[in-house]
């Protein structure tokens, strides 16, 4: 009991206070009204008199002409394809480089670089490189003799070239956290399996992805957040076009927001709200279990 | 062995491969930036026939960029420090007296990792405040936003501070502010410094919070003074490569300075199990 006491007043709660509030007031409350206004006609010219029309938004989201589910599918469709886009070729680079090339360590700092940039100016350097007429990509492409492609208005094409600057960006940044992983194993254990026999793919699925649970779980949970949030890029790049081709959640919800839709933009909000809630409670229920266990 | 030397010369072509493909657009940008407007939308990476130096003058003079420097440090600087610190206490509390209460305002920050913000009623509950359209409003809400990664990442570094400089503290007779600021703080330095940079770096990158928040040119942080200063100049290109130069460059110092920092705060915690 004394320990209890002193325990307390060594640490004292009033510590948490301020971060925990900032945290509910402008994080958690936002959200939660977010789900409350998602049931309401909110707009730019209700001024106070907002009522209570139920499902409408959401059925507006699932029915109308406007498409806005192609924007939910979108989002989930960029989420699982950018990962696998820059997930497997980190994992192969952070092998290549963890088993010694000369320069390394530059190299590291070459492919983190691009992580540290805004958004904003990648998406500017790319619609630049992308240019039809002089951009870099269609320069080369006419050196080798080969058909200018409209990286960013062909329907066939805009989605590949998001998939590619957003590796060109995050490649670098998994690499690392891989990297950390490949680190922590113990080099024992792959002279163990040389000796009995084993070539690469063998160490690789029993020893190297086994050990990297740790480093696929960070990338995977960093990841499936930044494609379900994603926004900056496909706004810079595309702004949803060509059409709404490109269209994800965020990129409508702004878009709403800016022409006054208040209720139904936190209806769309509020569905990625629930899908990243969902995803979240689950992550964060493992993590203390996995706790608990330690 | 042969075969070794092939292994080798191929892992040093893809290294090399790769860091042309990552080096040639900052090299396009910056030579670009450098010409006259006419050469620069040729976008070639030939050297300027005319090294215009004058382009950094116009946009700092014509892209509110000065100011734009000046928000975007203000943000960067003020919201970092202020929510690392804030959030180093919290966790200083969470990790060193594991109540039910204090685990569960743990792992219930760390659901915001995953929840995105709610700009359209953020900024509802930012006017109810009377903080819309301010500096303030944006700092507070960067700074808030913050708080879980900082949480996550500072946890794992506490197990490694003794829990007996504590008692000794105590017993010395310090209260739990200086035992928190001269003993815990200094040792744990390089976790704040880590969280420092990611975050600052983040800030610094940050579109869409602006993008909502700041309603007037005179709040704008340098990302939003470029976006904007490209939807009237698009065809400037020479103005749009100095632009994205002068606003890459903090960062990139920054990265260069505090790398170490940043690869150990990514993979802390993170990765060790």
């Amino acid at each position: 009991m004394e320990d209890k006491m002193n325990k307390k007043s060594i640490y004292p709660n009033w510590f948490l206070i301020v971060p925990f509030l900032l945290y509910i007031i402008f994080f958690l409350i936002p959200a939660l009204l977010g789900v409350v206004y998602s049931f309401t006609d909110w707009n730019v010219r209700s001024r106070g008199n907002i009522s209570f029309i139920g499902l409408k938004n959401y059925i507006e989201i699932f029915k109308s002409n406007k498409n806005y589910a192609s924007g939910i599918l979108n989002t989930l469709k960029f989420t699982v394809i950018s990962n696998v886009v820059k997930l497997i070729p980190a994992l192969f680079l952070a092998i290549l480089i963890q088993r010694g090339v000369k320069g390394h360590r530059i190299y590291q700092t070459i492919f983190y670089l691009p992580a540290v940039l805004p958004f904003l100016v990648i998406g500017l350097i790319f619609k630049s490189i992308f240019n039809y007429n002089n951009g870099l990509l269609n320069t080369l492409l006419s050196y080798m003799g080969l058909p200018a492609q409209k990286w960013l208005s062909d329907l066939s094409m805009v989605w590949k070239s998001i998939y590619g600057v957003d590796a060109w960006r995050g490649i670098g940044y998994c690499m690392t956290i891989f990297l950390a992983g490949l680190n922590g194993i113990p080099h024992s254990y792959y002279e163990a399996a040389e000796i009995d026999g084993a070539g690469f793919w063998r160490s690789f699925w029993h020893i190297t992805l086994p050990m990297l649970t740790g480093a696929i779980t960070i990338n995977l949970v960093f990841g499936i957040t930044y494609g379900l949030k994603v926004f900056d890029i496909v706004y810079v790049l595309t702004n949803g076009g060509p059409g709404h081709a490109t269209e994800v959640m965020t990129t409508y919800s702004y878009q709403l927001y800016a022409n006054g839709w208040y209720g139904l933009a936190s209806a769309l909000n509020s569905i990625l709200f629930v899908i990243t809630t969902i995803i979240g409670v689950f992550v964060v229920q493992h993590m203390s279990r996995q706790e608990v266990q330690q | 062995m042969k075969r070794r030397e092939q292994s080798t010369f191929f892992k040093q072509f893809i290294c090399v491969a790769l860091s042309i493909i990552i080096i040639l657009p900052f090299y396009m940008v910056l030579i670009n930036s450098f010409k006259t407007k006419g050469e620069a939308a040729r976008m070639s990476i030939t050297f300027p026939t005319e090294w215009v130096f004058g382009n950094y003058l116009e946009v700092i003079n014509r892209g509110h960029l000065l100011l734009g420097f000046f928000n975007s440090m203000l943000y960067a600087v003020v919201s970092t420090t202020v929510g690392v610190m804030l959030s180093a206490m919290a966790v200083f509390v969470i990790s060193r007296n594991k109540t039910k209460l204090n685990n569960f305002v743990y792992y219930f920050t760390l659901c915001g990792l995953f929840i995105p913000v709610n700009f359209v009623t953020l900024s509802a509950v930012l006017s109810f405040l009377h903080l819309s359209g301010t500096r303030m409003g944006i700092i507070v809400t960067f700074t808030s936003s913050m708080i879980p990664f900082c949480v996550f990442t500072l946890r794992n570094f506490f197990s490694t501070i003794p829990v007996e400089l504590d008692e000794a503290a105590i017993v010395d007779g310090a209260g739990p502010l200086r035992l928190f600021f001269t003993i815990i703080v200094p040792l744990l330095k390089p976790a704040l410094v880590t969280a420092f940079i990611l975050q600052f770096m983040g800030i610094w990158s940050d579109f869409i919070t602006p993008l909502y928040l700041a309603n007037a040119s005179a709040q704008w942080p340098m990302n939003l003074a470029v976006y904007n200063f490209f939807g009237k100049n698009g065809s400037y290109w020479n103005y749009v490569f100095a632009d994205i130069v002068l606003t890459c460059l903090p960062v990139i110092i920054i990265y260069l300075i505090g790398q170490r920092y940043i690869v150990g705060g990514l993979t802390s915690g993170a990765v060790k199990e």
